[in-house]
């Protein structure tokens, strides 16, 4: 397990010591919700209803942002190659930099969430639920995020390709967050959504890792 | 030189029989054969795009070989990939090197992964012990050489696979370098490397990339 811990360690440690990525992320998630009292109006009510969608849509497109460069980095430096011939298996290695990127862009989301949610004047019962939604939810937009970085490498423009090969697949975990959200909200009950988005957490956890691998293998033959 | 191409894997050290590559559309070598018995080195020459760094490459197991098989110690190594990865050490073109890491960082990852710690007589070897604190950028494209080859030292590996690895580097570099490979050798371990100027080193076989040269293109 110990070089698990040191791949997760070294990737936090890049990640803050070029202290762009984790700032970027967040810069991007509030400013973009920010912008949208100003694109459909102050009106609380309005805002309200359509508060767990914008926060959700957006906290996926942030995720996005950052993931062209999970693997790109390596790659280009050779690192990558070194990786793969690492005795740890690069299923594990995968799933080491997912862990890692979660930390660095998928945690600082859900700090700041309900802050933008009291922006967007979210009803009070939604608060909790959408921190656990996002708890459950960002892990899997990271997971399915490795399998199109690792598709996309070496790919011209890898970075509208990542989109357009991961987004579709974000879709179960958009609307399995926002119903969650919107279930407490209108005094639903809430377990069954976020069951759905634990197990595709669970599927996610134990897919991606494999497909990610297998195309990186792709990628450095 | 090189032995004719048999089915029969050596008992001991590392081979491969019959081996060919493919890149893209071109075949780049076939019916290629060599050994490497324990404590011995292998020298691949040939010109540029002859294929040195692709047999480096399936030698590491990066690239699947279009056909034949590698053996370590009389076994096909495809039958047991991780313990493959376990024993070799493979220095590409890229020194896998970060900018915001320092050196001693830098080597301690490497090593630590393969579960080494040899950090420090690592660092002197190469000559890098007083730039242990220097952030990597800070690094000459000879000392993020170093550095590259420093990992060989920093974590125990039989089977040393160099691809170029005179690159960039100066006379003290190179003595560096045939040093920790003779004493590598003197321990029983195996080295290849590819390279257009001849390392100081005994007793080193040379594979002639050119004389399994392919014209056809499939």
């Amino acid at each position: 397990m110990s070089a698990f811990r040191l791949l997760v360690l070294r990737d936090l440690r890049l990640a803050l010591r070029q202290g762009g990525d984790a700032a970027m992320v967040v810069a991007f998630f509030v400013l973009t919700v920010i912008l949208f009292p100003f694109g459909v109006g102050p009106e609380a009510d309005l805002l309200a209803r359509i508060a767990p969608g914008i926060l959700w849509v957006t906290a996926l497109l942030a995720a996005l942002l950052s993931l062209e460069r999970l693997f790109l980095a390596d790659w280009e430096d050779g690192s990558l190659e070194a990786l793969a011939l690492m005795p740890l298996s690069l299923e594990a290695q995968v799933l080491a930099k997912c862990l890692a990127h979660w930390l660095v862009a998928g945690l600082p989301l859900i700090v700041v969430a309900p802050l933008l949610a009291l922006l967007l004047h979210l009803d009070a019962a939604g608060y909790p639920v959408l921190v656990l939604s996002l708890l459950l939810g960002t892990p899997t937009l990271s997971l399915i995020g490795a399998v199109g970085a690792a598709l996309s490498l070496g790919a011209r423009r890898g970075g509208v390709l990542l989109s357009l090969l991961v987004l579709p697949l974000y879709i179960p975990v958009l609307i399995f967050g926002v119903a969650a959200v919107e279930a407490a909200i209108g005094g639903f009950g809430v377990r069954p959504h976020l069951l759905l988005l634990g197990a595709l957490l669970a599927g996610a956890l134990v897919l991606a890792p494999v497909a990610a691998a297998a195309a990186l293998r792709q990628a450095l033959e | 030189m090189s032995p004719p191409p048999s089915p029969a894997l050596p008992a001991s050290g590392f081979a491969g029989r019959g081996l060919a590559c493919r890149r893209g559309e071109r075949l780049v070598f076939a019916g290629l054969a060599f050994s490497l018995a324990p404590g011995g080195a292998l020298a691949l020459t040939g010109p540029n795009g002859s294929g040195k760094s692709s047999l480096l490459r399936v030698m590491a197991g990066l690239t699947p070989p279009e056909a034949g098989v590698l053996g370590w110690d009389g076994a096909s190594v495809r039958q047991d990939p991780a313990a493959h990865r376990a024993r070799l050490h493979f220095i590409g073109h890229h020194d896998a090197v970060k900018p915001v890491l320092s050196v001693a960082e830098t080597l301690a990852f490497w090593a630590g992964m393969r579960g080494g710690r040899a950090v420090a007589p690592a660092l002197e070897r190469f000559g890098l012990a007083a730039l242990a604190d220097w952030p990597c950028r800070l690094l000459s494209a000879g000392q993020r050489r170093r550095l590259a080859l420093a990992r060989l030292v920093a974590s125990p590996a039989p089977l040393w696979l160099l691809d170029e690895p005179l690159t960039g580097l100066d006379s003290d570099a190179i003595t560096d370098l045939a040093e920790a490979i003779a004493a590598h050798r003197a321990a029983g371990g195996l080295v290849a490397y590819s390279t257009h100027a001849p390392l100081p080193l005994d007793g080193v076989a040379t594979l002639s990339l050119i004389d399994f040269a392919t014209r056809a293109a499939a």
